[in-house]
């Protein structure tokens, strides 16, 4: 496997007493998928943060990108880096359409300074035809739209600043069966045009689906670095939980393994 | 699934389907007269009511009035109505501003009260130049309304609060400037006099007209070219003729009535312009989306990078300065500035126009011309009612009804918005 693009070790964040994550390491290369895991509380959301810099890591931790260490203190140096965050609240605005929704805060202008909407259009377009995903009208206002075509909008605006690392927060959470179906396919889409995908889930299925690797967290600390395909359903619960005996393989030794024959199929 | 098979209808509202690129699941093309229409009538039902209900109702006024009392729509009464509404027209335009944040401003009237007194002051007690005096009171509009944006969005004041605070602040220094003179008249014949005082010769008023459907059709037509170019989905030659048809009837009718009269008033053209420059402000600008983005949802701008507060204090800013002079135009009506200018219902009249025009208390919907459908009906009722001979009494309970049902109308129309997954607010 080629260098990563992002690497971390030992990243630790503390918040008053509490220590959220301690000696933490993660890396995602291009064109590959790691889903991060853990259970509520974990920490997931804090090494997000961490990397997207919304709240900078404590000393003492290493990041590099492309092999070169870097620190990332705000959101604006991992923008500029080439991270880029969707947070599960997708932070559209309703009132504005497709095109303006993509373009927000980052407007095409033409010469005495009005918005060159044309233009704008023309490059939504082009970018959602590069997703494959189809609407179809991009002046409808987003508010009209399904959840899952409102994911893909929020994911499509994020790479109008070329990034090279996707951090996807629960994006599944609150879809629908057809609409996770068409996020995951953009995810696909994202790993083959080779970028680095980072997907945060509690949902198992999804995982198993589209990653290549998860990362389990538990407690703050690393609790272990799983390949999906050799890796089972019931090793990866018993990472997040912290025992080999837990609620999910009780109940798969009770009904005779059958939920791990069905879980596993790839 | 229904959100496509209504998301068509905003489509075909901008008559944007058809062209190059068509989607199998979009419904109808707009091409034929009858798909047109088809797309009207989806589009109505969708809750997209757009100024249709205003025009209506302004129809409606105008049938009812001139059956009882067949000076209403003389070109005289029509023109000075025109007049009459540019003030209070200019504190809703800057008020729109405002209530597309979703906030709401209440020291509009106050403030235009403040500008008036500060005008009268400076031009009459201290002898400045009227021109000089005219931009000191609208400076100070302006620093007032930057002063309300600052304390509301950098100490996170709620605006309702602090505008509370300076409807009554700033009546306060009003009174307190006007010491005991109860009004001080200004000269009927120097520039303050002239905003209103002035109307234009018929062929200035043709001119404008020919000027702004110029501009307008080469505008579309241009943008329409490139989308083309672009292989994005255009509108018909047909379509932009059309909708520079719809729009040449109210501006060639409007021309023609004023003409028969003294021509085209300056009050009115300076506040249709001050609409039209704010509109396109609104939809063709980086500053104009910011507003947008901001009333639609503020931590989605804050996250695109958009300077919110920078946003918020500017906008309150300019509906303040807006409101300053709305109350030049007071003072050059009345001759005077007094106590009680923009103490009244000012303040009341210029929100109600903005709602009854279209725009949305709740932030994030609504546009400029709003300012200016909402003023003709209000004027229109205050013009009937006033030819009918009735009092201020009834004018107050019809103008109650008329903003309800504007306000009710909203309301239905943003359910329309929700059931059809189009979206509140």
């Amino acid at each position: 496997m080629s260098t990563p693009i992002l690497e971390l070790s030992g990243i630790s964040k503390t918040f008053g007493a509490v220590r959220a994550l301690s000696e933490v390491d993660f890396h995602v290369g291009a064109g590959e998928v790691v889903a991060l895991l853990g259970d509520n509380g974990a920490g997931k959301s804090t090494l997000v943060k961490v990397i997207s810099g919304a709240h900078p890591a404590d000393s003492g931790g290493v990041m590099t990108w492309d092999g070169t260490p870097v620190t990332i203190g705000t959101p604006a140096d991992a923008q500029r880096l080439g991270i880029a965050t969707i947070y599960q609240d997708l932070a559209l605005c309703d009132n504005l359409d497709i095109v303006g929704n993509l373009f927000l805060g980052n407007e095409r202008l033409h010469f005495p300074g009005t918005l060159d909407e044309v233009e704008m259009e023309r490059r939504a377009v082009e970018l959602l035809d590069s997703l494959s995903v189809s609407i179809p009208s991009l002046r409808v206002p987003v508010a009209a739209l399904s959840g899952g075509q409102r994911q893909i909008i929020a994911i499509a605006r994020s790479l109008l600043g070329q990034p090279r690392v996707v951090m996807l927060d629960e994006p599944t959470a609150a879809l629908g069966v057809a609409q996770t179906a068409q996020v995951l396919d953009l995810i696909e889409r994202l790993r083959d045009q080779g970028l680095g995908v980072v997907l945060i889930s509690h949902n198992m299925a999804d995982v198993r689906a589209v990653a290549d690797r998860a990362m389990v967290l538990r407690l703050g600390r690393d609790a272990g670095d799983f390949p999906i395909a050799e890796t089972s359903y019931e090793e990866i619960v018993a990472a997040i939980t912290g025992a080999s005996d837990n609620p999910v393989s009780r109940r798969s030794t009770r009904t005779g393994s059958s939920a791990t024959a069905t879980k596993d199929k790839e | 699934m229904s959100q496509q098979t209504h998301a068509t209808e905003d489509a075909e509202v901008n008559g944007e389907n058809t062209g190059a690129r068509r989607d199998p699941r979009l419904l109808a093309t707009v091409a034929s007269p009858s798909g047109w229409l088809e797309a009207v009538k989806r589009s109505l039902k969708g809750g997209e009511l757009g100024p249709a209900p205003v025009i209506v109702g302004l129809i409606l006024i105008g049938i009812v009035f001139q059956s009882m009392n067949d000076r209403f729509l003389s070109p005289q009464n029509l023109s000075n109505l025109t007049v009459q509404i540019a003030a209070v027209g200019l504190m809703t335009t800057g008020v729109i501003m405002v209530l597309l944040l979703g906030e709401i401003d209440l020291s509009i009237g106050s403030v235009a009260g403040l500008s008036a007194g500060v005008l009268a002051v400076l031009a009459v007690r201290h002898g400045v130049s009227e021109w000089i005096a005219i931009g000191v009171a609208v400076g100070i509009g302006l620093l007032v309304g930057l002063l309300h944006g600052f304390i509301f969005a950098k100490m996170g004041v709620p605006a309702f609060v602090v505008t509370l605070a300076g409807l009554l602040g700033w009546q306060g220094l009003h009174l307190n400037l006007m010491g005991s003179d109860g009004s001080i008249n200004t000269s009927a014949t120097g520039p303050i006099a002239m905003l209103t005082q002035t109307y234009f010769v018929p062929v200035v008023g043709w001119f404008l007209v020919a000027v702004a459907l110029i501009v307008y059709l080469v505008s579309v037509l241009l943008v329409e070219r490139r989308r083309r170019q672009a292989d994005l989905p255009y509108k018909p030659l047909v379509e932009v003729l059309f909708r520079a048809f719809l729009l040449a009837l109210p501006l060639m009718g409007g021309v023609w009535i004023l003409n028969q009269y003294k021509g085209v008033p300056l009050a009115f053209l300076i506040f249709v312009g001050f609409v039209v420059i704010l509109d396109l402000v609104l939809r063709k600008t980086r500053y104009g989306r910011m507003v947008y983005a901001v009333g639609g949802n503020s931590e989605a701008a804050r996250r695109a990078g958009i300077r919110v507060d920078f946003v918020r204090i500017t906008v309150f800013g300019i509906a303040s300065m807006l409101a300053a002079i709305g109350g030049v135009m007071f003072v050059s009506r009345n001759f005077a500035a007094s106590v009680s200018t923009g103490g009244g219902e000012e303040l009341m009249m210029a929100i109600a126009a903005a709602v009854i025009g279209g725009t949305s208390l709740f932030g994030g919907r609504g546009n400029a011309y709003s300012a200016l459908l909402g003023g003709l009906v209000l004027g229109a009722i205050t013009s009937g009612l006033l030819l009918l001979q009735m009092d201020t009494s009834v004018r107050f309970m019809i103008t109650a009804a008329v903003l309800l049902i504007a306000v009710i109308l909203d309301a239905i129309s943003r359910r329309g918005r929700k059931t059809h997954a189009r979206g509140g607010g």
